[in-house]
């Protein structure tokens, strides 16, 4: 027992101590991190301002054209159109919207000109539209004598209450945020499984290759060196796994500090003048009261409880596995590609299951899915997201659980036999037929 | 002096051959001891059941007086396999501390014991290096030192020599002669017999699995020597002859001659001082350890051996 913590500690020590480990561990969440904020810096501040002359000699809008955001200006302006284009050369202007004295609000748009100095972008441009077709919509309202509440309540979405029979209530946005928290941490896992595994893999490869192998093993126990190996490499995922969860929280609560536009533009997006204005807003906080309420319902403590143990149980399960393959190649790597075939095969498939159990969490295959040892550290996160009992009973979630530990006892079992011989063997090209017989040969 | 090692019928068998088929030996307390054999012959399996890798499938180790205790009794053994490396991208001192802890040694002792073999044998500039900075003959020397830092009872080393100079090769050689005198035991696994002649007192040959022979090096020799001799006399007659010996080979005034059954070293001289030939010298030839391993082990097909099953 010792033995394994000298080993796996030097696993974690070298390992975290390298400077791909710091780079990867705190670099890659500040990279994502500042390519969120740039976005967000940049769609907040958005392009200058954008300023449109109109020329409205129908007086179809009554002097009266607003923009939706403050990117575009427009500009009552009374010129003809040789004026307007030597202020668009000048660049008084960034483009004019001519409206002829014919137009009236039955005419067909394309008899509006619009000039621009150079090329429009496609989301001003959409903003212009967005204005013009509002403004027109108006005032057609108003001729044919439609109020704006009576077309408002022409116009009213019903709700559908969603509820279980257990009482609870189902709305879409809860499903949504269940199937995001299933799909997410199900892909989670299957990373890990991967990235870890084959670290694992590596390491045991290293050691054969460089023929230290056989004198570790001099000194501890085949068993104990590969278990020493998965437990150190285990501690540095989870330890990747807390910086980053830390990390990535701590600055979601720096953004709105470091851009307090951010927060800004979020409130003025609520407080929007004019009655649909107001009616928008309270949709909006209507939505994102549900989220919040959807959020709620969601067990936290229950997913990521849950995440660590399939976390740590798929990756034992698989790890050993992993390192089974690498006692058993030599120096080839190609080798050792063939030979992970059968170990990545049911990962995949449980990726596979788990798009099916994001939505429909209690279908036959996601509850094969979810208890089949192999395929429930990736499956059981899709049905846990829906919650208990809606997504998995209590008394499945338990026998999922034995079962893993069962079968990563039986996986390190088995790849510790295959280990302490592949370990020692050079030069040979191995197959799994081999390793199995050594798996199950006396020493 | 008692028994560091005691060997009683061994045996391991594979699939495909006897790796080790019956073999019994005795490694006495603070000797050195040979452990000789073909390629193939069996030594790796051999030793990696004494150093506790590989389980016998019959047989019993009696390590120190008592039955071998895998667990235990490796903290007492140092082992340097043939097939041997250490981790390429960690620096040398940490290496050594952390092989010494596997060991069993805490982290105050491997230290000490670390800085005394390092200042020792020159090596104390290497602490913040790494194994690929290395040449080959300087980890060899790593190894050695690893090997030994823990004090074992027992040291096992497989071709300790391969790639090094013989500058390093005589130091270790010393060294290996140090420790043997302050009490170590050594099991020395070669098949280069110079090696064996200069240093071990015992030797035991194995091939096919099987041990074909065991005894002091001197004894061996005693064993295998075809009573040859070499004579120098001043000068040489022709027909020189004499039903006591048959002249193998001349040179000069150089023989050699093989005594016949039945005859002494006394009657070839007899027979030299009654022709009245001056006789310069006298000296028993003994045939070199290659000379009986290679006897005894040619034509035993000892190399296509591994691809023979088991009968």
């Amino acid at each position: 027992m010792n033995k394994i913590w000298i080993v796996a500690r030097r696993e974690f020590l070298t390992r975290v101590q390298k400077k791909t480990f710091l780079l990867t561990t705190i670099g890659l969440p500040l990279l994502i991190f500042g390519f969120y904020a740039a976005i967000i810096f940049f769609s907040v501040k958005g392009s200058d301002d954008y300023t449109v002359a109109v020329v409205d000699k129908a007086n179809v809008f009554e002097g009266k054209l607003e923009s939706k955001n403050d990117e575009v200006i427009f500009k009552m302006v009374k010129a003809d159109t040789a004026e307007l284009k030597t202020q668009l050369e000048k660049k008084v202007y960034d483009a004019y919207l001519f409206v002829p004295e014919n137009y009236t609000l039955d005419s067909d748009e394309s008899e509006l000109y619009f000039k621009s100095g150079k090329a429009t972008g496609i989301m001003t441009r959409e903003g212009i539209q967005r204005s013009i077709n509002k403004r027109l919509e108006e005032k057609r309202m108003a001729k044919m004598n439609i109020s704006k509440t009576l077309l408002d309540s022409l116009r009213k979405d019903s709700d559908i209450n969603y509820t279980t029979l257990a009482g609870k209530s189902d709305s879409g946005i809860k499903a949504g945020i269940s199937y995001g928290v299933g799909f997410i941490s199900g892909i989670l896992i299957y990373m890990v499984l991967f990235i870890y595994g084959t670290m694992v893999m590596r390491g045991v490869m290293e050691e054969k290759v460089s023929r230290i192998a056989e004198v570790i093993v001099s000194s501890v126990k085949p068993f104990q060196l590969m278990m020493g190996k998965i437990i150190g490499i285990g501690a540095v995922g989870l330890t990747q796994f807390i910086i980053w969860g830390i990390l990535i929280i701590s600055l979601q609560f720096l953004l709105p500090v470091i851009f307090p536009e951010l927060a800004q533009s979020m409130q003025s997006q609520a407080i929007q003048p004019g009655a649909a204005g107001a009616m928008n807003a309270a949709k909006q906080s209507g939505a994102l009261d549900g989220l919040m309420a959807g959020l709620s319902q969601i067990n936290f403590p229950l997913i990521i409880g849950c995440f660590i143990f399939y976390f740590l149980g798929g990756y034992f399960l698989y790890s050993s596995l992993f390192a089974a393959v690498g006692s058993a190649v030599n120096e080839d790597p190609q080798d050792a590609q063939s030979l992970l075939l059968p170990i990545t095969m049911p990962i995949i498939f449980a990726f596979v299951i788990l798009t099916k159990a994001v939505n429909d969490p209690n279908s036959p295959i996601a509850v094969f899915g979810s208890l089949f040892p192999l395929t429930s550290p990736i499956v059981m996160m899709a049905r846990i997201g829906h919650g208990i009992p809606e997504g998995v009973s209590v008394w499945q979630l338990l026998l999922s659980m034995a079962l893993l530990v069962a079968g990563f006892i039986a996986t390190t079992w088995l790849a510790g036999k295959i280990y302490r011989t592949g370990i020692l063997m050079y030069g040979k090209k191995v197959t799994w037929k081999e390793m199995w017989k050594w798996a199950f040969r006396k020493y | 002096m008692s028994n560091i090692l005691e060997l009683q019928n061994l045996k391991k068998y594979y699939a495909t051959q006897k790796a080790v088929d019956d073999i019994s030996f005795e490694v006495k307390a603070g000797s050195i001891f040979g452990l000789l054999g073909p390629n193939g012959a069996g030594k790796t399996t051999l030793l990696r059941m004494i150093t506790g890798i590989f389980y016998p499938d019959s047989g019993q180790i009696i390590f120190d007086g008592q039955s071998f205790n895998p667990i235990e009794d490796v903290l007492k053994i140092g082992y340097m396999p043939e097939e041997r490396g250490l981790y390429k991208k960690m620096k040398i001192g940490k290496q050594a501390l952390y092989l010494a802890q596997l060991k069993g040694l805490n982290h105050a002792e491997a230290m000490e014991k670390i800085k005394f073999w390092f200042k020792r044998l020159e090596m104390e500039s290497w602490w913040n290096k790494k194994v690929e900075d290395l040449s080959k003959g300087m980890s060899q020397k790593l190894q050695f030192v690893t090997t030994v830092l823990h004090e074992p009872k027992l040291i096992i080393l497989d071709e300790p020599f391969s790639g090094l100079d013989p500058v390093n090769a005589n130091l270790i050689k010393d060294e290996i002669y140090g420790l043997a005198q302050r009490g170590c035991s050594v099991i020395f696994s070669t098949h280069r017999m110079e090696q064996v002649e200069e240093i071990c007192d015992h030797i035991v040959l194995v091939n096919l699995g099987k041990k074909i022979l065991d005894g002091t090096v001197h004894d061996v020799k005693q064993q295998f020597k075809e009573n040859k001799f070499s004579i120098k006399l001043s000068e040489v007659p022709n027909g020189i002859g004499h039903a006591a010996f048959e002249v193998l080979e001349q040179e000069a005034n150089q023989l050699t001659v093989k005594i016949q059954e039945g005859f002494k070293s006394n009657d070839v001289l007899q027979y030299l001082i009654q022709q009245n030939l001056t006789v310069e010298g006298f000296n028993e030839i003994l045939p070199s350890l290659n000379d009986i391993f290679i006897k005894l082990v040619e034509g035993t097909k000892s190399t296509t051996r591994a691809f023979q099953p088991v009968q």
